[in-house]
């Protein structure tokens, strides 16, 4: 990625192509269009085919999507189902 | 990976279950070779108590010892805060790493960066330790302490489902599993981990009473394998983990009727002429200053001259001073200790708790493999414990020994004012041979005496001896009997050179006596002598007197014949045919 995004760089751990996986994708797909329009990286990492990348990012649940920049690192465990807490997760929306 | 052995349904069958040594001195003989194979043990226990070390010893010694490679999850501790603290036991966990025995994976969970959205499960978990298993084809693991995932996540249902899985994952990969827990309060595990393991539990536990700290170990539960249920005392030294496996040890030792030598020669023969029986343990007790520790240094030095290894356990006294005192009667230590024969323990009293006393007894007979041992003085443990646990250590200490065949000599401190023959560690039922040093007061001093109180199995002296320190050691003698009871010291002296005395006297007079029998024997061979001359005298003259007469009769009757002859009478004939020799002698 280039050097001065200023977006959201995000990652999405998954273990295999589980109906949570996909619900998480979706939910996930949809808060960016949503809230991050174009200021957004979205990777996914399925832990099946890359198990050595699991103890990178220090995942243990799944799935996970891990903020990576800008810092602080955050983390947000689960299906996505909840937009609003995932919004607090990545800073765009103040907890309240 | 397939799981050994049979499912633990029905536990006579599985009594030969499979297990995997954890190297830990101690802890695979009281479990019967180690944790089961292909199952997870939960080690639970409070802060400090020894959890992580036992973790790890498992998993290095797995590694160094057993060809078994390990991986190490670590909840709590990074990689490098490990690999400093076992770095101070030997263990070289990074050169561990490096060769691919080992894997270190920290396991960090920050709650204040995690948010929990919706359903989730722990598959990461299981996907990392999963590839740390495959990447060093690892047939050990340890989860230290699964129990922070309670702190780092918030749904506690999902965990507790996860770990369920978790278990039985783990049986399923067929990995030895060590998972520790933190003590509870009431409970064994805080999270109540023990309701996922179902095959072996094991408490440590760390006490301190009257500022002596303790450790102990106690197997809670060992599902298909006989186990103890006693706590065992462990301790955590430069050496590492060590449990002590002498608790519950029946009296199956055997007993040898080899003797070896008190190093006392008298002492020898007051114990049926031949000393101690090999692998028997000696007590030796009397008040202060009785010569105990003279007893034992022969009994030593004998042992080092026969080559045998001696190890003496020394709570009052440092080895420099015991090694000065028994120069002064004449015995030389230190050659044996330069040769590593001898080796010397000591330790104050208090230093220690009983058990670790006991535990590092344990752990420098284990090493040393010594055939003597001695303590010096087993009373003096009093003062860090009360008299049932120090009589229970002691019994635990000498039926070990007896299993080990080592003879052990035990000194012990007999206060002046108690019975003689109670010793402050009632430990005489678990003696074989009783000495007893006392002191005998009278004429306005004190000596020293000595006597076998029992002797298991063998006929030994009833008598007391005077004891005397020498400089050239212990010397034995005997005591008299005199009016008011034994005479020892200069009493004996004086009883001695009074009979030395009379003994002389009647020498004398023997020789007098057979002086004046050498004399009459003289006398009368002259006066034999001088008979026989005179009677051989008397005896010729009386020859010549005879011979004379006789001749003088014939030719008397020749003439008388002649004359007959001449005159024609017929006189008797008579002695006319006999010769004159015939009449001779």
């Amino acid at each position: 990625m280039e050097p001065n995004f200023e977006g959201q760089v995000l990652r999405l751990y998954i273990a295999g192509q589980t109906p949570r996986s996909i619900k998480a994708f979706a939910n996930l797909k949809k808060i960016c269009e949503t809230h991050l329009t174009g200021k957004y990286r979205v990777e996914v990492i399925d832990l099946i085919q890359s198990p050595q990348l699991a103890a990178g990012d220090q995942i243990l649940a799944v799935p996970t999507l891990v903020r990576r920049l800008p810092e602080p690192v955050r983390k947000i465990i689960g299906d996505l189902s909840n937009t609003d807490r995932v919004l607090v997760g990545l800073d765009i929306r103040p907890a309240s | 990976m397939a799981i050994p052995g049979i499912h633990g349904h029905h536990s006579r069958i599985v009594a030969r279950l499979p297990k995997s040594p954890t190297g830990i001195d101690g802890f695979d003989q009281i479990t019967q070779g180690g944790l089961p194979v292909g199952r997870p043990t939960l080690v639970c226990g409070g802060a400090g108590c020894g959890k992580t070390l036992f973790a790890l010893s498992f998993l290095v010694h797995g590694a160094t010892r057993f060809d078994e490679p390990g991986v190490y999850m670590s909840f709590e501790e990074s990689t490098d805060e490990l690999a400093q603290n076992v770095a101070s036991l030997g263990f070289d966990l990074p050169g561990l790493i490096e060769k691919k025995k080992i894997v270190l994976d920290h396991v960090r969970i920050e709650r204040s960066e995690i948010e929990e959205t919706g359903d989730y499960d722990l598959e990461g978990l299981f996907i990392r330790l999963g590839f740390a298993i495959d990447s060093i084809g690892a047939r050990r693991v340890v989860l230290d302490t699964l129990e922070s995932l309670f702190s780092g996540l918030a749904n506690e249902s999902i965990i507790r489902a996860e770990l369920r899985r978790l278990f039985r994952w783990l049986k399923d990969r067929g990995v030895t599993a060590v998972i520790t827990g933190e003590r509870g309060d009431g409970t064994l595990t805080r999270q109540g981990l023990e309701e996922y393991v179902s095959d072996a539990v094991i408490l440590l536990d760390h006490r301190v009473t009257e500022q002596v700290s303790t450790r102990r170990l106690r197997i809670v539960k060992y599902r298909g394998s006989a186990h103890g249920t006693n706590e065992y005392p462990f301790l955590i030294d430069e050496e590492g983990i060590a449990v002590l496996p002498v608790t519950s040890i029946g009296l199956t030792h055997a007993a040898p009727s080899e003797r070896i030598s008190t190093g006392v020669a008298r002492l020898d023969t007051m114990l049926g002429g031949r000393g101690y029986f090999r692998g028997s343990t000696i007590l030796v007790s009397g008040t202060a200053g009785a010569g105990k520790s003279s007893v034992s240094a022969h009994f030593v030095d004998a042992a080092c001259r026969r080559g045998e290894r001696c190890l003496a356990f020394e709570f009052e006294e440092s080895p420099q001073q015991v090694v000065r005192n028994m120069r002064s009667i004449g015995i030389d230590l230190q050659p044996w200790v330069d040769r590593g024969l001898l080796e010397f323990q000591a330790a104050r009293p208090s230093v220690h708790g009983l058990e670790m006393h006991l535990s590092r007894m344990h752990r420098a007979i284990e090493r040393f493999r010594p055939r003597v041992v001695v303590l010096d003085p087993v009373s003096s443990l009093i003062s860090v414990a009360t008299q049932g646990d120090v009589q229970a250590t002691l019994t635990r200490l000498v039926d070990y020994l007896k299993m080990q065949g080592i003879t052990a000599l035990l000194t012990s401190l007999t206060h002046g004012r108690t019975e003689l023959e109670q010793t402050d560690v009632e430990i005489s039922s678990i003696v074989d041979t009783w000495l007893l040093l006392v002191t005998l007061e009278s004429s306005g001093e004190r000596n020293r005496g000595l006597y076998v109180l029992k002797s298991r199995g063998m006929g030994h002296s009833n008598q007391i001896r005077e004891f005397l320190l020498t400089d050239h050691g212990v010397e034995l003698v005997d005591v008299y009997a005199g009016p008011s009871g034994v005479v020892t010291g200069s009493a004996r002296l004086t009883q001695e050179a009074e009979e030395r005395a009379a003994a002389l006297a009647h020498e004398q007079e023997l020789e007098r006596r057979e002086r004046a029998l050498a004399r009459l024997r003289a006398a009368f061979d002259a006066e034999v002598a001088s008979l026989r001359a005179r009677f051989e005298a008397d005896q010729a003259d009386l020859a010549t007197g005879i011979d004379e007469q006789r001749s003088g009769a014939t030719r008397l009757r020749d003439d008388r014949r002649a004359i007959a002859e001449r005159r024609r009478a017929d006189a008797a004939q008579s002695g006319n045919g006999r010769r004159q020799g015939d009449e001779s002698d």
